[in-house]
This record gives structure tokens, sequence and C-alpha cells, in this order.
């Protein structure tokens, strides 16, 4: 009795909450970072910056429903990135000719490499019975220490001059006050991707089955539910979505330098999913969420910037936005 | 008997504003049996929550103790003024000793920074001693049956000079025998002079243990008088409202011949030995016996949730091989948990969510499994309506719902598959009587019109007695006997599971 007046009563801060604190933070950003910050391009470019993380924040937001979690997700970048680059170097030394194939080709490979790394994870932690924190753990310096042997702890350049122009493409020309904006690629896969992780979550089985999982794993196995299956393709689309983060960053640079690519992007991408009001323990959680929180992580970070505050200070502030989200999460139980 | 120790005077309890307890009037006296009966919600727990100090403070009235006003803030104010809980569920950690358990949170001290362990051990044996408990106070929480959770868990209450015992629940988890045992202790304690004041929903225990009952319905004292002066069909009607035909509806008379489900010679190391057992067409058969008898294991075992070493499962005469319970449910057999919160239902999942949790496959379409919410809300409703279901919609979480309508959708998810084999286990733990009776309506109902099979296991005799046409019973681990008809009594059950039937010659 007691508890269904207090749902009615009160707004739905689990559903409302990210979205009014993008909003006050966007305030706040406009007035800190003025004149510059509400500019069209400045914009673009935080929600680019933002949409490298955020790739992965998405399918970090199906593990952390699930119950687990994925430490391994930066160096698996800069593996995927690697081996993508790799490959394409080998088939432009290999008589293939500079072509669209050739790109697409290292796009491929990366998400492959991805796909195949996150079901390692999967398997460890359903087959082998190992929790995720260990075996991500544990991946995460496998997959970084590979990149390192393997570039001698150097970077990968790429010959493709495709490529680099695939990282700075753009979609969707259009004006605003007289400025020229287009949406960069990554922003655009950001929205896409979320849109069809979010379709997945609250409209089919297996998103159901995957709360069904991270709330009670025994019910779950009771319903008839194959919990391992549901976990382990949790890591499997984490391990796409790195390789698509991976590909989008590393066309960007036209280069990954091995010790530096996608270093600590497992704790923007965990702090964007519970910014996001995602429930660490697991079981619910929303995609949209998580895309609210990266861009609230980048734009304060942007705005810091405009204030012409230390990157040093920026982690303090960073930091403390996380423990204060989740306080704020915990007081509405 | 006329001191009195306790006294609440119009005490009044709201949360959120809804009221919960309304002008409870009620005095307790020293050294009385007091039993509390209403249905779930009626306010019994919240009550006694009060005096325990757990919900504090109250929204109007006093409660005097010996009477002084008293202020219970919290459970340890509470356990020092002499009232102690033993809570419906067992609150103990499972990898301390006993004695660690028992001074959880007031644990003995040598110079105030050591623990006293020596102390405290001493403590446990005096106090296990003086509840007639053999039992040691170095044995792992984890290692003891629930009936010696229960020992333990009533030690904990009294370790600290206790003058009122609340015992809520208390034979929830125990099994006919082991609540015989407490029954003795509960009488012992008055005997020595303590109060217990005991909650419960069955009302048999209470009109056996009990020197007064009062009754509570919808937050209101409706009744309170001496035990002896009134049946328990008359308790009965008083906590419901309403006049109670037979809480039992009639059994299924045509019961076919044809065997639709059997199990044969299952055996699973150390758990089951050779079970075997028929299931006949329209058939409720029940599985008694004391807890740990295997009864839920041989469930388990059949969903696949247990590796069987040996012994098969027969659906429609045909062997089945059954690795895991997607294979089950697809051979038409659905289980009704025992462990509602544990293994049950999902209490953060919606009314919806939950229903069709085993089902889901049905309301999906084969592209990308997406789930057809519109006619998942459909059924959801129809189930809503048949079962009574106490919920303003069907977002609502079940952790907002009581018990009994909890009960209520675990079983629509075990039937939302369509079984026709359903085995369900305890369905009314933990349930109100008009639950319980809507529960068995249902039931029978399927087993009638739906002709399904069904094999119930209950701890409760009563149940057993009074739903099935036939029964097994079964005694560590295996089938001990079976009656049938008339034969299917209180004795006849209980001589099969505690073994006293193979003691004495035929």
């Amino acid at each position: 009795m007691s508890a269904n007046m207090g749902e009615r009563r009160g707004f739905n801060i689990e559903k409302w909450g990210a979205p009014i604190a993008l909003v006050v933070l966007l305030l706040i950003a406009i007035v800190v970072g003025w004149p510059h910050f509400h500019k069209p391009q400045n914009l673009i470019n935080v929600m680019r910056q933002a949409s490298y993380t955020g790739i992965i924040a998405l399918s970090m937001t199906f593990v952390i429903i699930s119950g687990g979690i994925d430490l391994s997700v930066g160096s698996l970048a800069a593996f995927c990135a690697s081996i993508g680059v790799l490959f394409m170097n080998w088939l432009l030394g290999n008589g293939w000719s500079e072509f669209w194939a050739v790109v697409v080709g290292g796009i491929a490979t990366s998400i492959i490499v991805g796909g195949v790394c996150g079901a390692a994870n999967g398997i460890l932690i359903t087959w082998g019975k190992i929790v995720p924190f260990i075996v991500t753990l544990g991946t995460m310096s496998i997959f970084r220490y590979l990149c390192l042997q393997m570039a001698n702890a150097g970077e990968f350049a790429s010959k493709s001059q495709l490529f680099s122009r695939f990282g700075a493409a753009s979609l969707f020309q259009f004006t605003v006050e007289k400025h020229r904006i287009s949406l960069p690629v990554p922003i655009f896969t950001l929205i896409i991707l979320a849109a069809i992780l979010s379709f997945l979550l609250k409209n089919t089985r297996y998103g159901r089955y995957l709360c069904a999982v991270g709330s009670n794993a025994k019910v779950a196995q009771y319903s008839a539910i194959r919990v391992g299956r549901v976990r382990l393709w949790a890591y499997v689309i984490n391990g796409l979505c790195v390789g698509v983060a991976a590909t989008l960053l590393a066309a960007r640079f036209n280069t990954v330098s091995t010790p530096n690519f996608g270093l600590s992007f497992e704790m923007d991408a965990i702090a964007a999913v519970i910014i996001g009001g995602t429930v660490m323990a697991g079981g619910r959680g929303t995609v949209w969420g998580t895309v609210i929180g990266c861009f609230m992580l980048q734009i304060i970070q942007n705005m810091l910037n405009m204030a012409g505050i230390s990157p040093y200070w920026q982690g303090v502030v960073k930091g403390m936005v996380i423990i204060v989200s989740v306080y704020i999460q915990k007081q509405k139980q | 008997m006329t001191e009195e120790i306790i006294r609440i005077g119009q005490l009044d309890k709201s949360f959120s504003g809804v009221p919960v307890l309304k002008n409870i009037n009620l005095s307790i006296y020293r050294g009385e049996i007091l039993g509390i009966i209403g249905e779930n919600g009626a306010g019994k727990s919240t009550l006694m929550k009060i005096l325990a100090g757990i919900y504090y403070p109250q929204t109007a009235g006093d409660i005097f103790l010996n009477g002084v006003r008293a202020e219970i803030t919290n459970p340890i104010e509470a356990r020092r003024l002499g009232i102690s809980l033993v809570p419906q569920e067992f609150n103990l950690i499972r990898d301390l000793p006993v004695y660690n358990n028992i001074f959880l949170g007031s644990e003995l001290m040598k110079y105030g920074i050591t623990l006293d362990k020596a102390a405290m051990r001493r403590r446990t044996v005096e106090l296990l001693a003086e509840l007639g408990v053999t039992l040691s106070p170095d044995e792992q929480i984890e290692n003891l049956s629930a009936a010696q959770k229960q020992m333990v868990e009533i030690s904990k209450a009294l370790a600290f000079h206790s003058q009122v015992l609340i015992m809520d629940e208390p034979t929830t988890m125990l099994t006919h025998y082991e609540i015989d045992i407490l029954f003795r202790l509960v009488r012992k304690l008055r005997k020595n002079g303590l109060t217990i004041v005991y909650i419960s929903h069955k009302l048999k225990e209470v009109k056996e243990l009990t020197d007064r009952v009062v009754v509570l319905r919808d937050g209101e004292i409706v009744h309170d008088g001496p035990t002896s002066e009134v049946t328990t069909l008359q308790m009965a009607q008083k906590m419901v409202g309403r006049d109670l035909s037979s809480l039992f509806p009639p059994k299924n008379a045509s019961v076919e011949n044809e065997t639709v489900f059997e199990v044969k010679d299952l055996s699973v190391p150390g758990v089951l030995r050779n079970v075997s057992f028929q299931l006949r067409r329209g058939e409720i058969l029940g599985l008694a016996g004391l807890v740990g008898a295997g009864r839920t294991e041989v469930a388990e075992t059949i969903l696949g949730l247990r590796r069987k070493s040996g012994g098969e499962i027969r659906v429609n005469g045909a062997t089945v091989s059954i690795m895991e319970p997607r294979n089950a449910v697809r051979k038409g057999i659905s289980y009704l948990s025992e462990d509602r919160q544990g293994s049950g239902i999902i209490t953060s999942f919606s009314v919806a969510q939950n229903t069709t949790l085993v089902s889901l496959p049905k309301y999906s379409n084969r592209l990308f499994h997406r789930i057809d919410k519109r006619s998942e809300r459909r059924q959801v409703d129809s189930y809503i309506q048949e079962f009574h279901v106490k919920t303003e919609s069907q977002e609502k979480r079940l952790e907002n719902l009581s018990g009994g309508n909890q009960q209520k959708i675990s079983l629509a998810k075990s039937i939302d598959t369509t079984p026709d084999i359903l085995i369900i286990d305890e369905p009314t733990r933990g349930v109100d009587v008009s639950a319980k009776h809507e529960i068995y309506v249902f039931i029978n109902k399927l087993v009638r019109e739906n002709r399904i099979s069904c094999v119930m296991i209950s701890s409760e005799l009563e149940e057993i007695i009074g739903m099935c046409n036939r029964v097994v019973v079964m005694r560590e681990g295996t089938v001990t006997g079976e009656l049938e008809g008339d034969a299917i009594s209180e004795e006849n059950i209980m001589a099969m599971a505690t073994g006293a039937a193979e003691e004495k010659p035929a």
C-alpha cells in the first residue's frame, strides 16, 4: 500500500532524472562557456568526442544490466584498431589497390575481432564461471600488451588515405546561422546504434531476458531462460560495439598509438552508463540514458576547458559527478 | 495473569497517508501466549514492528511498558526494554558460527577491545541448553536445518533478558514434527514467565497454542478474547469478515486411467534413491514428507536443474531427455517454485513481465523476437481478472504487491505455457486464507476443465488431504508409501513420513 502511493505521488526520477540533469548542465555550460559553447560547431565537436566512448557505453549498458562489467573495452579497442589497420596495410602491400573495399575490409576486421574477443570474455565468464571483474581485468591486460608487443610499444600508421577520409566523413550537410554544419559519421553511428540497442532492450525477448538475468539469475534459470547464453551475448554485443568505436577512432587519426589508444575508455563508458541511470547491480537500465550520460561527461569537460581549468581538475570533477549521480540514485530507493 | 506488561492505547500508523493501523487498543499480560491473526495486509506485522522499534514513530497513540510510557525508537532500544522479535525470514549470517550470530551486533567484549569468544560460547551453550537444543555453538549456520535456525533465532532473541518475545509466522519453514518441538519450547518459555506474542496464519496452530487471540482486519482489532471460546472456523470468519464455505473445493472424481507422466527409479547421488511414481490425467497427486525428504529435489531433477545419475522420466509413455528447464517446458511440464522470491518471481519486474517470463516465445515474432505487447497485455489482463489480483496496473512491480497476489502471479506464470503437467511446490506458502481458497479453486478448475495433471508438493497436511486424489510420501530421498482415497489421513502420512510405519510390523 505504502509503496504505490510513493510511486504515484513522486515523479519518476529513473525516467526523467538524466534528461533534466542534461538540460541543467547545458544551461550552466552556456553561461560558463559564453560566447563559444552554444555555437553549433562546438556542440557538434562535443558530440563527436562523446561518441567514441559513447558507442562502447551503449553496449556496456547491456553488460551492466546483465549483472556484469567489462573492464577490457579500452584495451580491446586498441587491439581491434591495430588488427584492422594491419589488415588494411597487408592488403595494400599485397597488390590491392587503394579502394573502398580495403577500408571496408579493415572496418569489418576490427568489428569481427571485437566480437570474437567479446565472445572470449563471455565464454570465460559463463562456462568458466569466473566473475566478470576478474576475467575482464585479465583480458584488459592481455589485449593491451598484445598490441604493445606487436607494435613494440609504438604506432601502427595506416597506409590508406581513404581510411582517414572515412574518419573525417560527415553526413547531412545543412546550414545554421550561416555556418555549414554536418553530422560526422561517429555521431550518426552512435544514434543509429542507440536506436537499435534500445529497441533490442525494450521490445525483444532478448532484452527482457537480459533484465531478468540481471535481476535474479536463479529465477531466470527456473523460468527456462538460458542464463549463460543471455550473458554471453551481452559480451559479444559489447565486443562488436568496441570494434565499431575502435575503427572510427583509428580512422580519425589514421593511426593507432598502442600505449594510448582507448586508454581509460572503460572508466568513461562505465561512468556514462551509471550517470545515465542504469543500476550498477544489474536488472534495469536504459540505452538513451547512457547516451545522455556520455554527452554530460563530455559537456563538463568542454565547459571546464573553456573556463581554462586544468585537465587534472577536470578529472577530479568527473569523479565527483559519478559519485553524486549514484548518490542521487540511491536516495530515491 | 492479570499483570499488564504492555498496553497500546489508541495507536494509529499510516504510510504515506494510507492508514495501516487504526485506533488499536490492546493489552498484553505477563506470562500469556497471545495469538494475533489476520489476513496478509491486515496490519499484524506492522503492529509488531512498532513494538520491536523497527517502525518509529507511530502516527498517533501511546505504548506503555509496565505502566510507564515508552518510546521504542529502534530495535536496540526495544531489546533493552525487553522486547525481542523473531522475524519471519531468518536473519542469520550463513558463514558465521552459531554463537557469533546470537551475539551479532551486541558482541561481548574483553577489556573493551577484543571479542570475548569464550564468554559468548559459554552463554550460547547455556541458552541452547535452556531451550533444550543440542547444538554446538561453533556450528556454521549453513549446516543447520530450518528448525535449528529457528532455535538460533530464538536464542538470539532471548540472549538479553527478554520479557516479551514476538514470533512472526514462526512455523512457515518448519515441518509438522519440528512444529511440535517449537510448541513445546514456547510453552516452556511461558512457564519461565516469558510473554509470547504469536503471529500466524495457521489457525489450527493458534488454537492449539495460544491463551488469547486477537483478530486484526484492515488495521482494526475485530476480536479479542480467550482462545478456548472460539473455533478455528470462527477465527477464519472474523479474519475474512464473511462466511467461509469449505476451504477446499470438491475433488475431481473423474480421474482417467491414462498415465500422462511417470518417474521411474529417479536417483541423484546423496539426494534421491529410486524415486518412482505415476501421474494420471486429471489427477492431483500429493508429494508429502518432512522438509528435507527430497520432494523439491524430485521437482528440480525433473526440470533438469539437477543431474540425475539414473532413472527415467516419461511423458505420455515416451521417455524424454530433459537437460534444462527449457526442455521440460517444451514437453509440457511446468513448475511453481516453493521459494517465491528466490526462484519464482522477479520482484523488480512488473506484473506483466513476470507473468510472461516463461511463455515469452508465445508473444514474440520470428523476426528479432519482437514482443507483441498488445497480446501480452490482453493475456495478463485475463489472469488479473480470473485470479482477482489486487493491482492497479500491469506495470506495477511485484515488490509492491502482497504475498498472496505475488503468488497468484507466480501461478499465472507457471500455467501461461499451457502445460499438461503442473508441478506446484508449496502453492500457498505465506498466503492468507482467502487467497488460499482462490488458489485451491483455480487448481481444481485446471484439473477438471483443462484436464491438466498436477503434482502438489506441500508441507501443509491439511492441504494435501483436502486437495489430492492420491498421495506419495517421501522420506530421506526415497518413496516410503502411497495412499489413496480415504486412506489419505494425517496419521497415515505422518507414519510414512517419519518412518514410524516401518518400525511396527504391518
